[in-house]
């Protein structure tokens, strides 16, 4: 793997995602702010939350470079296209697995079940997210197409 | 009394907030006045405005009731006491707020509105109508389910989420919820109401935890209203003035909104409706008095520092009258014609076109407003000092150009008296922190431009044949706002002018208590009518105690009280006789007023913890001898 190109090209794709899903919020696409989400798993502080969050969500996009790199490099070829594909992938299977599944994993989440416990006071994505507002999952897939063809385009096989 | 039953008086609201947003509640338990996330939001409640379209979140007894109610003791909780003939029930309504280290134990939400119902005696029953209607009414709220977790509604720019005790059912047209429960003696159900702008939003807790709530809210309430120093009369109504004024205070920028409502007319029908959920720099410098004297220094802090953030912004030669609470100053003003205004009072408008005025007198709030935190002890960076300095060149060059004046007229711009003393007032200050060392600036010219103002105003301001200072240069009439010439120090309250101006305006704009702030026959650019100016009878009790005249001062604020409302709260104006309150409600100026006069009072009668009050007109009256 050429771990400096992958490295490089995590970079600047998770600095587009981060903004987009920034900008989708400030622009009223969505609610969902997604350091706040990930930041609270780590303290009930909102301000903090976001910081952490914003850290946090930050080296996963980084981390998770190292997987799209990887397949680049079994692949032997690498692209805009399919980077853009391989980012389409990625943001289905969070909106239909990872997001439903939040709440189990999130220490403060709420579910429609909850009770008598005070403490799970956050609100759950639903299904597609779209609990955040009807448009997130158009945010979220957006958001990680523009990803993955920034990773697709930069990222060189070694 | 209101022309339509369908609207309560205006006086008849309550208020509460979270110091970013506020909420105004009828008698009869219902919220007719919600806008989120900040006082200049779009209303997600305003059946104020519009009884019909306008949205509510009403809980009451189904059958006929009778209501009393109160703020818990120093706080903003309001505690509603609903008596039927089965039996007796309260309702306690609050924002809940919190100490910032409470913030980082647990999520809380951006906003809560906690109601919770309280059997006290038998069994009532009651109704919940939980109808939001967005953005004025303009968009439609589609209510869903999602069990335990209450009923939620996106708002186009957060959402809202309702957990309740209480069972409600979301209506065909799923724009409304309703329920119906009993609420026995002993029992408790509450409902709380959370906006959310960030998702994942945070659900609150009812059962124990809701009361938890709201019991620490009352502690905040308590322990921030004890900070308050002042102990002379009428106290109990100077805190809930201080309570009100800090309910109206953003916070996080420390502006102060005017009020938290728009469009309530200033006279019944009429089209003087305006938008106040904005800041006026107009207000600074009273209301820092107030805040100053009261004990509340962090406040009076926060709220100097948005005054001169704020200044800083548009810079000196285009000083607005009117921001947004982070010091926006575009206010472009829109009627909303969709809605039907408070009891037929059309229109209702949103934003504010006196952002564009040019008013002289704001040199003078701001400078003085500046001037009393360097009193205290403050100083200034250096990007203030040159701006105070600037707003001094400022001053020199444009005091001789007529302006809109102190009361926004929309009638064109004349030689307003007030806003040359206040001109006068702002060199004057100016002068003297230049003489402590506090500020840089031409003093020479601030002199003589200073002792140039007042002669054009004892020259052009003054009609001897009246016995009167005048509302304009050369003119006939008077003016409420000339009442405060001896509250800067421009003139000795004791002095003949400033006496026989008293007189004149007690005489010719004076109605039991009250004081107009203008003839009608005075040109405004509107059609006339409106009530007395709250804020104008209490400048004119503290003419009345400086002057001397202790005993009617006395007399008349006390006939001044009686416009309150059952709660203490005062409206921007009043009817003299009903009583009625008209004009955006409640009104921080008027407040201020009162505050402001009771110290005067209190300070003069030699009650302890007014001691500061006067600080400010002392030493101006010094600089002016």
């Amino acid at each position: 793997m050429n771990w400096e190109s992958a490295l490089l090209s995590g970079f600047l794709g998770t600095i587009a995602l981060t903004t987009i899903m920034a900008g989708s919020q400030s622009l009223r696409l969505t609610r969902m702010n997604v350091p706040f989400m990930i930041g609270t798993i780590f303290t009930p502080d909102r301000d903090k939350a976001k910081l952490i969050g914003i850290v946090v969500h930050f080296l996963n996009g980084w981390w998770i470079t190292l997987i799209y790199a990887a397949l680049f490099q079994e692949w032997g070829y690498a692209s805009w296209w399919l980077g853009a594909i391989l980012g389409l992938v990625h943001a289905l299977f969070l909106l239909v697995v990872i997001m439903p599944a939040v709440p189990g994993l999130h220490p403060r989440m709420a579910t429609e079940h909850r009770g008598p416990t005070p403490t799970k006071q956050l609100e759950p994505p639903g299904f597609l997210a779209l609990n955040y507002g009807h448009r997130t999952p158009l945010s979220i897939v957006l958001a990680h197409l523009v990803y993955g063809a920034i990773v697709g385009a930069l990222y060189r096989p070694g | 009394m209101s022309q339509d039953p369908r609207y309560p008086p205006i006086g008849d609201y309550a208020l509460i907030g979270d110091c970013r947003a506020a909420a105004l509640i009828s008698r009869a338990g219902s919220i007719d006045w919600l806008c989120l996330p900040r006082f200049d939001s779009p209303s997600v409640f305003a059946a104020i405005l519009d009884a019909d379209i306008g949205g509510r979140f009403l809980i009451q007894p189904t059958g006929e009731f009778h209501t009393t109610r109160r703020y818990v003791q120093n706080t903003n909780v309001l505690e509603t006491t609903f008596l039927t003939d089965t039996g007796k029930v309260v309702l306690r309504d609050c924002m809940p707020v919190m100490f910032e280290e409470e913030k980082q134990e647990q999520p809380v939400p951006q906003h809560e509105l906690l109601r919770e119902l309280q059997g006290i005696e038998g069994e009532v029953e009651f109704e919940v109508r939980y109808e939001p209607h967005p953005d004025y009414a303009r968009a439609r709220a589609k209510l869903g389910q999602r069990g335990q977790l209450g009923i939620w509604c996106d708002v186009g720019y957060g959402a809202l989420a309702l957990c309740t005790e209480i069972p409600l059912v979301i209506d065909a047209e799923g724009d409304k919820a309703l329920g119906k429960a009993i609420i026995h003696a002993g029992e408790r159900r509450a409902l709380s109401l959370t906006f959310s702008e960030d998702a994942p939003g945070v659900i609150p807790s009812l059962g124990d935890l809701a009361r938890q709530r709201s019991d620490s809210s009352i502690e905040w309430w308590r322990g921030w209203a004890a900070r308050c120093t002042y102990d002379g009369l009428h106290r109990d109504l100077v805190v809930r003035s201080a309570l009100a004024l800090k309910l109206l205070t953003y916070a996080p920028s420390g502006a102060i909104v005017a009020a938290p409502t728009t469009s309530l007319p200033e006279a019944i029908g009429g089209v003087r409706n305006w938008d106040y959920r904005y800041c006026w720099l107009r207000d600074a410098a009273f209301t820092l008095r107030a805040l100053v004297a009261l004990g509340f220094r962090s406040e009076a802090e926060a709220f100097l520092s948005w005054v001169l953030h704020t200044t800083r912004i548009t810079e000196p030669e285009v000083l607005q009258v009117v921001y947004d609470v982070y010091g926006e100053p575009d206010l472009s003003e829109r009627d909303l014609p969709h809605l039907e205004g408070y009891a037929g009072s059309r229109p209702v408008r949103i934003g504010n076109g006196a952002h564009d005025q040019f008013q002289l007198d704001v040199y003078g709030e701001v400078v003085e407003a500046a001037a009393r935190f360097a009193d205290g002890g403050g100083a200034f960076d250096s990007d203030t000092a040159m701006l105070l300095s600037d707003i001094g060149r400022v001053v020199c060059q444009r005091w001789r150009e007529p302006d809109d004046g102190i009361w926004e007229s929309r009638a064109g711009r004349f030689h307003y008296t007030h806003s040359k003393v206040l001109c006068w007032v702002a060199l004057d200050r100016l002068i003297r922190m230049h003489e402590t060392g506090q500020i840089r600036g031409d003093a020479r010219r601030f002199r003589e431009e200073r002792d140039a103002i007042r002669n054009a105003i004892e020259e052009n301001g003054y009609n001897e044949k009246l016995q009167s200072y005048t509302r304009v240069f050369g003119g006939y009439e008077v003016d409420g706002a000339l009442l405060v010439l001896p509250l800067y120090g421009y003139i000795d309250a004791k002095h003949p002018r400033m006496r026989s101006t008293l007189a004149r305006i007690r005489a010719e704009l004076g109605d039991d208590s009250l004081i107009y702030r203008y003839r009608e026959s005075a040109p405004d650019g509107l059609p006339p009518g409106e009530g007395a100016f709250g804020i104008c009878g209490f400048w004119a009790v503290e003419c009345m105690a400086l002057g001397g005249e202790l005993g009617e001062a006395d007399r008349t604020f006390g006939g001044l009280l009686a416009y309150g409302n059952d709660l203490g709260l005062f409206s921007e104006e009043h009817e003299p006789g009903t009583g009625l309150a008209l004009g955006n409600y409640p009104q921080a100026f008027t407040h201020v007023g009162l505050i402001n006069a009771a110290l005067t009072l209190a300070q003069l009668m030699g009650q302890h913890g007014a001691e500061q009050s006067t600080e400010m007109r002392d030493l101006a009256i010094e600089d002016s001898s």
